[in-house]
């Protein structure tokens, strides 16, 4: 029977999509381990992995780059999903992570810690608690009187948003010389100060497990809220869960790497551009095509212009718009 | 199966209405009459559970609908909505498939037997050529018909449909209300909000009619479509014909009409 074939096909046509994705973020991860000043061949590569190697390739790989790629991944995977969630949650094309004013409470609070003169560890613990203060805002002001509309929590997110940039142009004009590149750096979205990988990935991980059973109900929520209600979804719940998943991510990929751009808009985009719009398969995609795509965006940024670095965003942007663009005139 | 109970329901600046009670049994067609802003789309989807009423209850199967968790109402309960919003593209089958949404637990993914379902919808509803084509490149109608082939493949019990002969060629208005006797055969319960009093008069075993003030009468087919009661519910100069033992209403216009 032809209906059989066609729905055993279906876990197939997620899973060689997923399987193409795996690989390449093993082959972006492993380009960044051996690639910078002193390059590491793909042999030494399998030697310092099985416990061998020589001491320096041992340092730089576990203590240096693997972190560092590591959270790179992290980031991108959390943003990429992040913004698919946001994309489902606005039924807007156009939201990313940021839309909502997430990034502007963080920097906000990243560029409060740099000014004082604080730790690293203070820098990244107020830069989320300045994303969890603008979410709780949004969320509050949009939810105020009962009724959430999708256009009622944008418009309140952008507005929000457009009050951190206003207080963060603030802060760089009144910050003394020597802070600013470390704060437009940090703006620009940079992993030079990328701490542990951990947070990130088991943020990543978690959400994605809680994320994949409520896939398909995702799938119904982006026809509408109505419909959606009418085909046994709890909506608010569900909306609930969203966005407080979306704002989870959005700021441990803030604390991660600063605000990094175009990853949360833009992979999701693609994604579905190729694979069809089935969260199902959306939302663990992106979450490998968001990390690999940061990881050699932060490998480029840091390996183009050595012994000099270039932020990560800067790259995230001139390699997503292009092949973005080319997609966008390929597709119907 | 699904009843009212003294159900007012909740539109703006509408102080008052009649409550209605009334229930809607297994085999039978509802039409609900009444002109534009009368509040017909608001008491589908307060019956649906969509909405909060403004005092009284609706009933499924003896429950409030309101304390039921909403996948158990989409078990049994199917709503056809006016506007079927456009959200992200989607393909003609993946729609029709989402009627299945309720049936299927969260860990699972669609079976043989709910693509089969929503196959055999498709195919009813014409539509099985275009299963792989984007909705967005629909005509009006083929997507009300998807509409329907979606709550055809959600296998209700009970179908509440808003204007489900919207954008519909005569045939296909045919089709439709075929379609929607054949599930009243089949003891289903079935309410309409509909604009085309033949169609009500044709196909409906009950009316309700309902008045922008909020007054509401609801009876027999036969006792509700008066000429004057429908001349008063729209305000409307109509004139009734009997053709082949059906009755026909016709809607006068001051220009060709004398009055």
């Amino acid at each position: 029977m032809a209906a059989v074939k066609s729905s055993r096909g279906a876990l197939p046509r997620f899973l060689l999509p997923l399987g193409i994705l795996a690989l390449l973020t093993l082959a972006t991860l492993a380009l960044a381990i051996t690639t910078g000043s002193v390059s590491i061949s793909n042999a030494e590569l399998w030697q310092v992995l099985s416990g061998g190697g020589e001491p320096l390739h041992r340092t730089l790989v576990f203590e240096l780059r693997l972190p560092r790629a590591l959270s790179a991944f992290g980031a991108g995977g959390l943003l990429a999903v992040a913004g698919a969630l946001m994309q489902v949650l606005l039924r807007n094309p156009l939201a990313d992570p940021y839309i909502l004013g997430l990034s502007g409470g963080a920097a906000v609070g990243a560029l409060t810690s740099m000014l004082l003169g604080l730790s690293a560890a203070a820098v990244s613990g107020s830069a989320f608690i300045g994303a969890m203060v603008s979410a709780v805002t949004v969320f509050g002001l949009a939810h105020g009187t009962g009724s959430w509309t999708p256009t009622r929590l944008l418009l309140t997110g952008v507005v929000i948003a457009s009050g951190w940039g206003a207080a963060i142009t603030f802060m760089l004009a009144v910050s003394p010389s020597d802070q600013l590149p470390g704060m437009l750096y940090w703006l620009m979205g940079d992993l030079a100060y990328a701490r542990s990988p951990w947070p990130a990935l088991i943020v990543l991980g978690l959400i994605s497990i809680i994320m994949l059973p409520l896939g398909r109900s995702l799938n119904v929520l982006a026809r509408g809220q109505m419909q959606a209600a009418a085909l046994g979804v709890s909506v608010r719940a569900l909306e609930w869960t969203i966005y407080i998943a979306a704002s989870l991510l959005t700021a441990f990929a803030v604390v991660t790497a600063g605000s990094i751009g175009f990853v949360g808009l833009i992979v999701p985009h693609m994604l579905r551009l190729v694979l069809g719009n089935d969260q199902r398969l959306i939302l663990p995609a992106a979450a490998l095509a968001g990390g690999a795509l940061l990881t050699l965006a932060d490998t480029l940024a840091r390996t183009l212009i050595a012994p000099e670095q270039l932020p990560a965003g800067v790259i995230t942007a001139l390699i997503g718009v292009p092949t973005f663009l080319y997609l966008l005139h390929r597709s119907r | 199966m699904l009843a009212a109970k003294n159900l007012i329901i909740d539109i703006p600046e509408r102080s008052s209405g009649t409550p209605l009670s009334f229930e809607i049994k297994p085999g039978e067609t509802w039409g609900v009459l009444g002109p534009n802003g009368a509040g017909k789309t608001t008491l589908l989807h307060t019956l649906a559970g969509l909405r909060k009423p403004r005092s009284g209850t609706v009933e499924l199967a003896g429950t409030d609908i309101q304390l039921l968790r909403r996948k158990q109402v989409a078990q049994q309960l199917a709503v056809v909505f006016q506007n079927n919003g456009e959200g992200f593209p989607a393909t003609v089958l993946e729609t029709a498939m989402i009627g299945r949404h309720p049936f299927i637990s969260p860990w699972d993914i669609e079976s043989a037997e709910d693509l089969a379902i929503a196959r055999a919808a498709l195919q009813k509803l014409e539509l099985a050529d275009l299963e792989h084509r984007l909705i967005s490149t629909l005509s009006g109608g083929e997507r009300q018909r998807l509409a329907i082939a979606t709550a055809l493949s959600q296998t209700p019990k009970l179908w509440l449909a808003d204007e489900p002969s919207n954008h519909l060629d005569l045939k296909h208005q045919v089709q439709i209300m075929e379609l929607l006797a054949e599930q009243a055969t089949a003891n289903c319960g079935i309410v309409l909000c509909l604009h085309d009093l033949n169609l009500a008069a044709q196909w409906c075993d009950k009316i309700l009619l309902l008045y922008p003030n909020g007054d509401a009468c609801w009876g027999d087919a036969d006792t509700m479509l008066t000429t004057p009661a429908l001349e008063k519910l729209y305000n409307q100069p109509l004139r009734s014909i009997v053709s082949d033992g059906q009755r026909y209403f016709i809607p006068l216009s001051s220009r060709n009409s004398g009055l």
